[in-house]
């Protein structure tokens, strides 16, 4: 029968070219917009992650309320116990260190006065620690523009857009100025080594890396640390083990009175990036859910048209005494043929133009240079597997939903009338 | 007609006579301005003091010796703690040199970068580069007369006359008997109050009348702010113009 109705829908493509281009073209956008927003919220999220959040953070209590404010007055002290402790209870983790703290970079002339000068964000990782795999994390290498990566004392590395805004290229001599812990004043003299490119317009503008033994040295951080980030090692977000790890190691802490108590946060609960994938998921479904209702529409129109066009056809099954239930049967069987097609097509569409969007992307970055929040320079889409079946849904369920408010009007029609109505 | 006449009559004398009032005021609040001026302003200064910086996990005491002339040179050096010491400042005019020794590096700092807080204390270098007379750079008005801690004040209002100040509006609660301020409240352009300044242990000093202790608040940040200890000072002392020079950082 399915044999017999593809042929039928093969060979008068008066009934089926329309239907199947509407569904394609629906997939089609659906396919990309589903891959587009997945692309944008994962890199959203990933880079969050990687930059700023890790899967888990653990902060002491008054430096999370002011974390913007990078506040390393409030850090977390007795940062080697703390970690040995969460390497043994939390052992699907890699734990690494952070402090995050402001101040200027000043490029002297000759005689050792201001040539340049600059406000930046500084970033301490551990990156002469392997087992904090921050190099790998960060794609440290793998984004180098000019030069290397520190490697020995007194080196540091700065974002592309910040060296050129300051004029220094690798091997340059320039200072830290700023402030301890404390709040003591700070100069420290480095050697410039190379240039990195997050990505990230708001990391791209003015940071600089260090590493993170020798920034706790500089700032008067002995044994501390601003912020100590929690990694999986498979380096997929868990959002169900982070919050139930998160909620075991907070259990610890609810009832201390140490105004510094560390509290630990997951990444869904930072930088409103939970509030962010709600709202993705949700446009999703509305999307998915206008897009059934509008092709509905579409289709229905498409299916009264066809439906006046095989009036005499049906006509001449029921007089032949084909029942009005297995003419309506076989054309919703007919709707999900003409469905599925539709669907492979624009499923096919839909992955190509997502493959295109995927290894080149739109460039955003002029657009978000000013972002104070953490986000790609270019949006791209991702495939992922469910791209393959989402478009069958709407692309299958409106060519149905189509075709049975369409073919209402055969239950309407009376036996009686059928011979009158055909001029037999 | 005469009832009209006499309205129009009092009308004028009311408008007059507030017109009268306000020019008196204003005459008495820049002569106490100016009187406040005479206290706190000098040709040169030596000072030796201790910035108190109140922290959230400890407190640092910082002590500096200073050198003003006029009120456009300043030399500062930083004799302890141990991490602080022979750290040198320099203003010249509108400009501010650090020397560190650690690096025997000499930053200049300017524009926005002066708005950051000196070694974590609630004063911003702004706020310690700003010498210029009240009087020449703000229009004042008294705006009350009150018990402030036991003694007679004015409360005037200081608005900026000139642009670029750090503080638009200031409010200062003055000692009627030694013209000089016991309180100041300091506004940003928005109205917010950016900081509070308690002046304390007014003494006699060559003549004039000096607060040798003040305490000094960022309202936007948590704490108890920083108080500013003068050890010992020295006005119109004779100093040598060398000090005020860019190679006097290095030595």
């Amino acid at each position: 029968m399915i044999k017999f109705i593809f042929k039928g829908i093969v060979r008068d493509s008066s009934k089926s070219l329309i239907p199947i281009l509407v569904i394609t073209v629906g997939v089609m956008i659906t396919v990309i917009m589903s891959g587009f927003l997945n692309g944008i919220i994962s890199d959203i999220v990933s880079q969050n992650a990687k930059l700023d959040t890790g899967h888990v953070k653990i902060m002491t209590k008054p430096y999370a309320d002011n974390k913007d404010q990078l506040p390393n007055d409030l850090a977390l002290l007795n940062l080697k116990n703390l970690t040995d402790s969460l390497k043994h209870e939390f052992p699907d983790l890699i734990w690494t260190p952070r402090i995050k703290f402001g101040g200027i970079i000043d490029v002297p002339d000759d005689n050792g006065n201001t040539k340049t000068q600059g406000p930046g964000i500084g970033l301490a990782l551990a990156l002469n620690d392997i087992d904090s795999r921050e190099i790998e994390r960060l794609q440290l290498t793998k984004s180098l523009q000019t030069g290397n990566l520190p490697k020995n004392k007194g080196e540091i590395l700065l974002s592309d857009d910040y060296a050129k805004k300051l004029k220094v290229k690798p091997g340059d001599e320039i200072t830290y100025f700023g402030s301890t812990m404390e709040g003591s004043m700070v100069f420290h003299s480095f050697k410039m080594t190379g240039t990195v490119r997050f990505g990230s317009p708001m990391m791209d503008r003015s940071t600089f890396i260090i590493d993170i033994k020798e920034t706790q040295q500089m700032l008067d951080m002995n044994d501390g640390t601003g912020e100590l980030l929690g990694y999986f090692k498979n380096n997929i977000y868990n959002d169900e083990r982070a919050s139930e790890i998160a909620k075991k190691f907070n259990s610890k802490y609810i009832k201390s009175n140490d105004q510094y108590a560390p509290i630990m946060v997951t990444l869904k609960e930072q930088n409103d990036l939970g509030s962010t994938l709600d709202i993705a998921e949700s446009f999703l479904g509305a999307f998915i859910f206008v897009f059934i209702l509008s092709m509905s529409l579409v289709l229905w129109n498409t299916g009264l048209i066809g439906g006046l066009r095989r009036y005499n056809e049906f006509g001449i099954r029921l007089a032949l005494g084909e029942s009005k239930r297995n003419v309506f049967s076989l054309m919703l069987l007919e709707a999900s043929i003409i469905g599925v097609i539709g669907s492979i097509f624009g499923t096919i569409l839909g992955i190509l133009m997502c493959y295109y969007l995927q290894e080149v992307g739109i460039d955003i970055s002029k657009d978000v240079e000013n972002a104070s929040i953490i986000m790609p320079s270019i949006m791209r889409a991702h495939i992922t597997n469910d791209l393959y079946f989402i478009g069958f849904i709407p692309g299958l369920f409106s060519m149905l939903l189509g075709a049975a408010l369409a073919g209402r009007g055969i239950f309407k029609r009376e036996t009686a009338r059928l011979f009158k109505e055909l001029e037999v | 007609m005469k009832m009209k006449n006499i309205i129009i009559i009092i009308l004028f004398c009311g408008c007059f006579s507030s017109n009268i009032f306000a020019q008196q005021n204003s005459k008495k609040a820049i002569s106490i301005i100016k009187e406040i001026d005479k206290n706190m302003f000098f040709e040169t200064q030596i000072v030796t003091s201790e910035m108190i910086v109140y922290g959230k996990r400890k407190n640092r005491t910082i002590r500096s010796k200073g050198y003003s002339k006029g009120q456009k040179n300043n030399f500062t050096e930083y004799l302890s703690p141990e991490r602080e010491k022979g750290t040198k400042m320099l203003k010249l005019n509108d400009r501010l040199w650090i020397y560190s020794p650690a690096t025997d590096r000499t930053i200049q700092l300017s524009g926005h970068l002066l708005r950051q807080s000196v070694m974590g204390s609630d004063l911003s270098y702004e706020d310690m580069m700003e010498e210029r007379k009240l009087s020449e750079i703000y229009d004042v008005q008294i705006i009350g007369e009150e018990n402030y801690e036991e003694t007679s004040v004015w409360v005037m209002e200081l608005t900026a006359n000139v642009n670029n100040l750090a503080y638009h509006k200031r409010i200062l609660w003055i000692d009627k008997s030694r013209y000089i301020p016991l309180k100041e409240n300091l506004y940003a352009k928005s109205g917010t109050l950016l900081k509070t300044t308690l002046f304390r242990d007014i003494k006699r000093i060559d003549g004039r009348w000096y607060p040798t202790k003040m305490n000094y608040k960022d309202m936007l940040k948590d704490g108890k702010g920083t108080d500013f200890i003068i050890l010992e000072i020295d006005f119109n002392a004779k100093i040598p113009e060398n000090y005020f020079s860019k190679a006097s950082l290095k030595k």
